[in-house]
């Protein structure tokens, strides 16, 4: 088969799945589980032919399709991976199926309704990371935030609707801006070459002037900053996540989140490049504070979901650094940490999901010795631990390593800081890991306390592999992302030289002048000799 | 040596695998497979050894593990005389510690688990070894960190069990910061992470003047690993772990791994003089520091591991003048003097049903004979009476050191009156007088297994003679030792300058350390064999100083509140007031500011269309009026 149209029945086959689930009567639970597994289950196999075709010495989009979809307003259907995407959208099928799998005793009620949001969630994720068209781009963003809100609001916890509506209007807030973005982009674009698209390959040949890049970044930058989420936009995360089921919180903390860090490097870096390197110090500092801040925070958490949420502004703030710092290794880096951030976040909240289902509470005093009647878990948690706080020989040192490595040529001074970080990432991790592993079983409940079953030790162990996969072997993953990188530094480079020398602009809070604020007004002189016509 | 090199590593990572999955089918015999496959191991190295005798060297990759732009990591290995002797210490006294835990460990429900781990650490200590390049020597540096986290925890339903091994990884990771961003300076000076290539480019780093920094940043982690002020606090926690953990990695190998770093990179070392400095400052003070606070502890383990910590301060007396070779010897006699005590401790507490307090002990000699033997072979070494192990490779790092600077010398001899006092009154205490612990206990007194006493048998053996293979000319040797390690530390001699010591002087001063020796055995047996001085009017006399060394110089005391209480304060302020209240409360009231618009403006839509045939009339008057007065 084409690599193209499989790209794009995979993206499309969980919302397929999804309306077959429409025709099986509720009552046969069962059988909407099993086959809610299964098309997560294939469309994960077929995402990996995809994968292992995937060309990592190409820069360009690979597997892509270009159709007219809305002829009117110049959207079109245009879809493809590049080195940036390819590794997301395979996480996405792969996290999936053990979302379904941790759902499969913990949802009780509207089973039905779980699982069709599940699948279709899964094709808007997909959909995200595949769209090179800025309005098929908006949908998927869009329609991604619809079965999320449902997830978080029907089935969380007692303070579900509060979470659920802060987190959809939290992002709304961010999607509007980007959506007058994307629109003025449209104008401009026609404004200048005298046709209408919301091509993503067009618009980026694009050659915006510094005064209108600033802006249109600063409008993506809200979207993606929230999603990510960028200190200070983080306090919707951990309210979603305490009151997220399992699965939801698999989800956001696994695959959504990376839809903001994700649409700083295909949009915000290679669309508006000047902007981006003119304000990269701001994203240093937001990335170093929300590293330190996210610790710290973790540290003196109670209830173990919200310090896995703190931990995640910590996490993504190495990825923030990575992303901005823009040298081989920390882009590299940043990636791969994406990835590790999905697996590692996603195993611990499936593994506070076990301990949750089986005592009701997460809250860290109510256990203690609990190694001694799990053993089984114990490990598993463990290891998953000792990924999240970069131990080498895990995937997540390979992260945290490249991208503070590859940073520390650029920033060292903010380097430093990042670099502390994994002091305070050990802290939290082990001193929680202690309180609620080690220690005498003192409370009756604990020791009754069941080791995991067969469908648990299935959900952890392929999760385990990867862990060690990524942090032995990382080749397999960093080959498919190498080329695309270097591009995107050599575009963001290039601009940032043309905007220091002929613009004479220099980046934020560095010496040299300043942007005035007569800069930034567009005007209809620069529309014209920005343009490329 | 291509065709075997890398079983060396891996036998220990299989055994810890088999261990770890099959070790609920294994049991006991985990501990079979574990000393099976760290024999192969020593088998390997020792085959290894014969090359690199013969001046063949090894410097191979097995595969890439990390690429990215310029950054190459290979997975590789450097077999060079350095390493290759630390490797057989390893798998050597490594084997022997292993075989000694089947004794001790046996009947513990977590036997498996047990030699898994320290398979684990075997493997990760090889790595750290092994590594040809800086980001190698971090993965095994770290790993032996999680296996003494794990090990030091192992008897985690104890809660200072597990704050202790939380205590060491955190710690260590304190340390690690440094040396981690060394490595990234040296990377992003050099562009490589290869010894080899570092060393090659090494002037490209002073020119760059980031050669000092680099090497202090390598040095903050040797702190942390090695147990060096200020960041030994976590060693005499680590106590807590079973006893041949103790000997392995507290004593042995894991704790000398920033010794070995040191060593490693010696040619910068010698290059930088305030590296220098601050290498030798640090273990000077460290050796006396740690020395004073084992004269009054009266736990047999927590005497020895602050033992530890002063040997290791030796240790970075040697690398830190500039002399490699007696650095690295002191570490191997260190190895078998100081995990045959751990041992020995192991034993004794075997015998007493793990009591651990020396004032319950005495007169153990006539009951635990293989035991006390060994030990006081061991207690002769490390307060370095001649012809014992002990006594080369102190004398020849303290004869450095006063060519160095005499200070230096002064400050280690007076360590070793110290040592040489506590380790006798440890000893006399454990062996010697009467028997303090109780009637009952007495009669349980029995020696261990063989399976144990072999051990400390071989050890003893080596702790006796160990010394020869490093006799100095002065005393008619020919100090092979240095002569083996002399092509890795060849590069590093032009930068050193050492002054001119005359071989009288020398005679001299070798003289006056063995005196001091005898002088604080002496001592010691006048307060504890003979009772001319007591002991308790001593403690009356010097109650201050008595009090301040018993609470270890309230260290912990001031990290808790100086830096734990603080932290977690400041982290709950963060929390309740900056994020919960301000910032959060910002986002709430956005919230609350458009639900309050809301609440105004709704009241407009009434629904009576009166209302609003009003408010058009209303607005046609306003904009009529603004057109005809505007």
């Amino acid at each position: 088969m084409e690599m193209a149209t499989l790209l794009n029945y995979t993206t499309f086959f969980p919302l397929v799945g999804a309306l077959v689930i429409l025709m099986i009567p509720r009552k046969e639970e069962l059988l909407i589980k099993s086959w809610a597994f299964l098309v997560t289950l294939v469309t994960f196999l077929l995402s990996l032919p995809l994968f292992y075709h995937f060309d990592g010495t190409q820069a360009g989009f690979q597997f892509e399709t270009v159709k007219k979809w809305i002829p009117q307003i110049g959207a079109g259907y245009h879809v493809g991976l590049d080195g940036i995407s390819i590794l997301l959208f395979v996480l996405t099928t792969f996290i999936m199926p053990f979302a379904i799998l941790s759902s499969w005793s913990a949802i009780q009620k509207n089973v039905k309704e779980y699982m069709f949001a599940m699948l279709f969630l899964e094709t808007g994720m997909l959909g995200v990371f595949i769209s090179l068209d800025l309005v098929l781009f908006y949908v998927f963003w869009e329609a991604m935030l619809i079965p999320m809100y449902i997830l978080i609001g029907v089935w969380g916890g007692p303070r579900r609707i509060y979470a659920a509506v802060k987190f959809v209007l939290y992002t709304m807030v961010g999607s509007v801006l980007m959506l007058a973005a994307i629109i003025f982009l449209y104008v401009y674009h026609q404004a200048t070459t005298g046709v209408f698209t919301f091509d993503y390959v067009e618009l980026s040949k694009l050659a915006i002037p510094f005064g209108i890049q600033f802006w249109l970044f600063l409008a993506f930058a809200l979207a993606f900053a929230i999603k990510v989420p960028i200190f200070p936009f983080h306090t919707w995360l951990p309210d979603a996540h305490v009151e997220a089921p399992t699965a939801g919180s698999v989800i956001l903390a696994g695959i959504l989140l990376k839809m903001g860090t994700y649409g700083f490097l295909r949009f915000n870096l290679p669309l508006f490049p000047k902007a981006a390197a003119y304000f990269a110090p701001l994203f240093f500092w937001l990335a170093v504070i929300g590293i330190l801040y996210g610790a710290w925070l973790s540290i003196v958490q109670r209830d173990v979901k919200k310090l896995v949420a703190y931990s995640s502004v910590s996490h993504l703030g190495f990825v923030m650094l990575g992303i901005f710092a823009l040298t081989s290794q920390s882009l590299q880096g940043g990636i791969i940490q994406m990835i590790n951030h999905g697996l590692s976040s996603g195993a611990l909240f499936l593994a506070v999901g076990m301990i949750y289902e089986r005592r009701h509470t997460r809250e860290i005093s109510e256990f203690g010795g609990v190694a001694k009647a799990m053993p089984v878990f114990a490990t598993f948690f463990l290891i998953v631990v000792l990924s999240s706080l970069g131990l080498p020989g895990t995937n997540g040192f390979i992260g945290e390593f490249l991208i503070l490595i590859g940073s520390f040529k650029v920033v060292p001074t903010f380097t430093v800081f990042a670099t502390a970080g994994i002091i305070f990432g050990a802290v939290y991790l082990l001193w929680m890991y202690k309180r609620v592993m080690f220690g005498p079983l003192t409370k009756e409940e604990n020791k009754k306390l069941a080791d995991l079953n067969a469908r648990e030790v299935a959900i952890m162990l392929p999760i385990v592999v990867f862990i060690f996969w990524i942090g032995i072997y990382p080749s397999t993953f960093l080959s498919k992302t190498e080329a695309s990188v270097e591009k995107l530094i050599e575009t963001v480079h290039a601009a940032k030289t043309e905007m220091v020398e002929q613009d004479n602009i220099h980046p934020l809070f560095t010496k040299g002048e300043t942007v005035k604020a007569s800069r930034l007004t567009f005007n209809e002189n620069e529309r014209v000799s920005g343009g490329s016509e | 040596m291509e065709s075997f090199i890398w079983y060396i590593p891996l036998l220990p990572l299989l055994g810890a695998i088999i261990n770890g999955v099959f070790g609920k089918l294994l049991k006991e015999k985990a501990g079979i497979v574990a000393n099976l496959t760290i024999l192969g191991s020593f088998y390997f190295t020792v085959k290894a050894f014969l090359y690199v005798k013969d001046g063949i060297t090894f410097n191979g990759n097995l595969f890439t593990w990390i690429s990215a732009g310029n950054l190459q990591v290979p997975f590789g290995v450097l077999v060079d005389q350095l390493s290759i002797i630390i490797m057989l210490v390893v798998t050597g006294v490594g084997f022997l510690i292993h075989l000694y835990s089947i004794g001790y460990m046996h009947g513990d429900p977590g036997v498996a688990r047990y030699f898994a781990y320290l398979n684990l650490f075997v493997f990760s200590m090889l790595l750290l070894v092994m590594g040809n390049n800086l980001v190698l020597l971090y993965l095994g540096w770290e790993g032996v960190g999680l296996c003494s986290y794990l090990l030091i925890g192992f008897w985690y339903e104890k809660h200072s069990a597990a704050r202790a091994g939380m205590k060491a990884f955190i710690t260590n990771r304190v340390g690690d910061f440094g040396f981690a961003l060394g490595i990234f300076l040296i990377f992003s000076t050099l562009g490589t992470i290869q010894y080899a290539e570092i060393f090659q480019q090494v002037d490209k780093l002073a020119a760059a003047g980031v050669l000092t920094a680099a090497t202090l940043l390598l040095f903050v982690g040797a702190t942390g690993k090695s147990a060096q002020f200020p960041l030994y606090i976590w060693l005499p926690d680590a106590m807590e772990g079973p006893t041949p953990v103790s000997a392995l990695i507290h004593a042995a190998t894991m704790v000398t791994a920033g010794v070995y770093m040191v060593a490693r990179f010696n040619l910068l070392y010698a290059m930088s003089e305030v590296a220098q400095a601050v290498v030798v400052t640090i273990g000077t003070f460290t050796a006396v520091f740690a020395a004073t606070m084992a004269l009054v502890n009266n736990d047999i383990k927590r005497v020895l591991a602050y033992s530890t910590i002063s040997q290791l301060g030796y240790m970075f007396i040697g690398v830190g003048v500039g002399a490699f070779a007696a650095g690295i010897f002191h570490l191997m006699t260190h190895a078998f003097f100081k995990a045959l005590l751990f041992l020995g401790a192991g034993s004794v507490m075997h015998a007493l049903a793990n009591n651990t307090d020396i004032r319950k002990m005495g007169g153990l000699y006539p009951k635990i004979k293989i035991t006390a033997i060994t030990f006081i072979v061991a207690w002769l070494a490390i307060s370095g009476i001649p012809p014992f192990a002990g006594f080369f490779s102190k004398d020849e790092i303290l004869a450095k050191a006063f060519a160095y600077s005499p200070v230096v010398w002064v400050f280690g001899a007076l360590g070793a009156v110290l040592t040489a006092f506590y380790m006798s009154r440890l000893v006399f205490l454990t062996f010697f007088g009467k028997f303090r612990g109780g009637e009952e206990l007495e009669h349980h007194i029995h020696e261990s297994p063989p399976v144990m006493t072999i051990p400390l048998s071989i050890l003893a053996i080596l702790s006796a003679i160990g010394g020869f293979v490093g006799v100095p000319e002065l005393l008619g040797g020919s100090n092979q030792f240095e002569h083996f390690l002399e092509p890795v530390f060849e590069r590093a001699q032009e930068h050193l300058h050492f002054a001119h010591v005359s071989h009288g002087l020398e005679y001299a001063l070798m003289a006056t350390s063995v005196l001091l020796a005898l002088a604080g055995i002496g001592f010691a047996y006048l307060m504890y064999i003979k009772g001319t001085i007591s002991p308790a009017k001593m403690t009356e006399r010097f109650k201050g100083i008595y009090t301040v060394l018993y609470h270890k110089y309230y260290v912990d005391e001031f990290v808790e509140a100086a830096i734990i209480r603080p932290l977690l304060a400041f982290s709950r302020w963060l929390w309740h007031v900056v994020d919960d209240g301000i910032i959060d409360g910002i986002v709430n009231l956005v919230g609350k500011v458009t639900i309050l618009f809301g609440l105004i403006f709704r009241r407009i839509q009434t629904g009576y269309v009166q209302n609003y045939a009003a408010f058009i009339v209303l607005g046609v008057i306003l904009i009529l009026a603004y057109y005809i007065f505007g």
